[in-house]
């Protein structure tokens, strides 16, 4: 277990590593010019050298590589240009909004999957299931930023019941969570397909087992054999595609923020493309990126806590 | 043996027609000229001479409906096959030669899963500016790792068999061995893997489209006609119909197209799913 552990942290500090290399050389690396970059073609020279010194672009690409690793790694990601603030100090004011948005779709996409999967999965070879398999694979070709348009359609313009984008902030928390709601169902119900099938197919897998046909001859409800005997068997998949998964949605909110206006970090990374931040875009791809490979390696520890016999194998 | 096609297959193939012969159509004929403005007839509603209506510069949907099918497929198609040679290219070489060879390159694509196209797309924007091939770069990139597991796992299997131990024992080198058993062998799986990935890159360019860091104007792209759409979606709501369906329905068919081929060319798998 010791070496299990080990093996797993050393591999996700190794993998943090090469991300960094790679994010780095993408922006550092790569035949071009920042400087020119971020001060467009009519700069001045002057300008030009001045920016140039305050990146720190004229020390060797090692030293600039340590630099933005040992300072990240201490919480300062460089100073925005367009916003002229510390690029820490700006992924702090949009991280809330979102962490609300990723953990708000990342429950609801839980719920609808499990209810849908298992649903299906107990009306197997009936129209429940087929209904919920047609669902899903439509769930899957639909992009998510136009599903987010078709419901702003629908709930915003037609109807008018939710607003149609923006965020005015927490201090109305009635209208905050509104306005959360079309985002949400935008970025669950699109995840939440891939691991409806998922569940399904997991749960009838366990469903063909034994002990399963020993809880119904004992009498058991159909309800609790589901839920109490057959979902816990069946989450190692379901909690590998979770994790992948959670990934995506991370990824997911920063379309999803572009289509709703939501001050999040999605919106911050496109603001700063157009703006040429290149500081900004590095650290929030790094971000991004290190989320990624996090949720990976939360998913890698989580196997062993949900089935022990892993435990002996590892 | 029943010879009939699976369902999924036939859904498949006649979406991915219809969409290929749009796009094929495109390059010789469209109802009108794709970028040619009537502001006289703009939001013109579905009629004899515009089929789907005209969008806010009284340009064709049809028309740009059927441009932009053929780039989708364009830029697919060549996400898919230069993500899908490396890919594949590196499978092979891993799982040829094995040992530290096989690991590096199964870490590095392990890296890879790290970086979805979208996150590559950013860097390649704010870098280069944004591009349509800096969105083809960023897809292919991100399918090399699909690849590179998928052609190991496969060539890892085909290796254990005899004709490969009887073509080593006639003293063929390993590099002649992957190109000339190993792959032909490991193709089908391949191909199937290629159509899924057909339909994923349809989507990803559809998205870095959408958020402008695909297709530039005036080229014409699904993605870009909905993110135009949604600016005026109190004005004409039909914009934001047609290029979602389209792309929907390109989508659903390389997807189901990939599954038939591998509920026809693997059963095995099809009776676990």
């Amino acid at each position: 277990m010791g070496y299990f552990l080990f093996r797993r942290t050393l591999g996700f500090v190794l993998t943090l590593f090469a991300v960094s290399v790679v994010v780095f050389a993408v922006m550092n690396v790569l035949p071009g010019d920042p400087a020119l970059t971020i001060l467009g073609l009519d700069a001045t020279e002057d300008a030009l050298a001045a920016l140039r010194e305050q990146l720190g672009l004229n020390d060797p690409l090692l030293t600039r590589y340590v630099h933005w690793v040992w300072n990240a790694l201490h919480g300062d990601f460089g100073i925005s240009h367009s916003f002229g603030i510390p690029v820490a100090g700006l992924i702090g004011e949009r991280l809330p909004m979102t962490i609300s948005l990723a953990v708000s779709g990342m429950i609801f996409t839980v719920i609808l999957a499990l209810v849908m999967g298992i649903g299906a999965a107990a009306n197997h070879r009936k129209p429940g299931d087929w209904g919920m398999m047609f669902i899903s694979q439509l769930g899957i070709a639909i992009p998510a930023f136009w599903l987010s348009m078709l419901l702003v359609l629908l709930f915003a313009v037609k109807l008018r019941w939710l607003p149609p984008g923006g965020f005015a902030g927490w201090d109305d928390p009635v209208a905050a969570m509104r306005s959360l709601i079309l985002p949400t169902v935008a970025l669950a119900l699109v995840q939440s397909s891939v691991l409806a099938r998922v569940t399904r197919s997991s749960a009838l897998e366990v469903m063909r087992q034994d002990f399963v046909r020993t809880a119904r001859a004992t009498g058991f409800s159909r309800r609790r054999i589901l839920w109490r005997h057959v979902l816990p068997n069946a989450l190692v998949p379901i909690v590998t595609i979770v994790g992948m998964q959670f990934a995506a949605l991370v990824t997911g909110t920063i379309v999803i923020e572009n289509v709703f206006y939501l001050p999040g970090l999605g919106r911050l990374i496109f603001q700063s493309i157009s703006n040429r931040d290149l500081p900004t875009v590095q650290a929030l791809v790094m971000l991004f990126a290190a989320i990624v490979v996090t949720a990976n390696f939360i998913v890698d520890l989580l196997y062993v806590v949900i089935d022990p016999r892993l435990k002996a194998r590892a | 043996m029943k010879t009939r096609l699976p369902v999924n297959f036939l859904i498949g193939a006649v979406l991915v027609a219809l969409v290929l012969g749009a796009a094929a159509l495109s390059l010789v004929w469209t109802p009108h000229d794709f970028a040619q403005m009537n502001i006289k007839a703009k939001f013109g509603p579905a009629s004899s001479t515009y089929w789907l209506g005209t969008d806010q510069l009284g340009r064709d949907v049809v028309s740009q409906l059927m441009a932009a099918a053929r780039n989708s497929m364009t830029v697919a198609l060549a996400a898919v096959l230069i993500g899908g040679s490396i890919g594949t290219a590196l499978g092979l070489l891993a799982s040829a030669i094995g040992g530290w060879v096989e690991d590096l390159v199964m870490r590095i694509a392990d890296i890879g899963f790290a970086f979805p196209a979208l996150l590559f797309a950013i860097m390649l924007a704010a870098v280069f500016g944004p591009s349509l091939t800096n969105a083809v770069l960023a897809i292919s990139f991100i399918n090399i790792p699909v690849f590179a597991r998928v052609a190991r796992a496969s060539a890892n299997q085909v290796w254990t068999r005899e004709y490969v131990a009887a073509a080593q024992a006639a003293g063929l080198n390993r590099a002649v061995i992957s190109w000339d058993h190993i792959l032909p062998n490991i193709g089908a799986a391949i191909i199937v893997q290629a159509t899924i990935e057909f339909a994923v890159a349809i989507l990803a360019e559809a998205a870095l489209s959408y958020l402008g860091l695909g297709a530039q104007p005036p080229a014409p792209s699904w993605g870009r006609m909905l993110s135009e759409a949604q600016t005026l979606m109190y004005l004409a709501p039909q914009l934001a119909i047609y290029p979602g369906l389209c792309i929907v329905a390109a989508v659903l068919g390389f997807g189901l197209l990939g599954d038939g081929l591998r509920d026809i060319t693997d059963p095995r798998l099809s009776r676990e799913r």
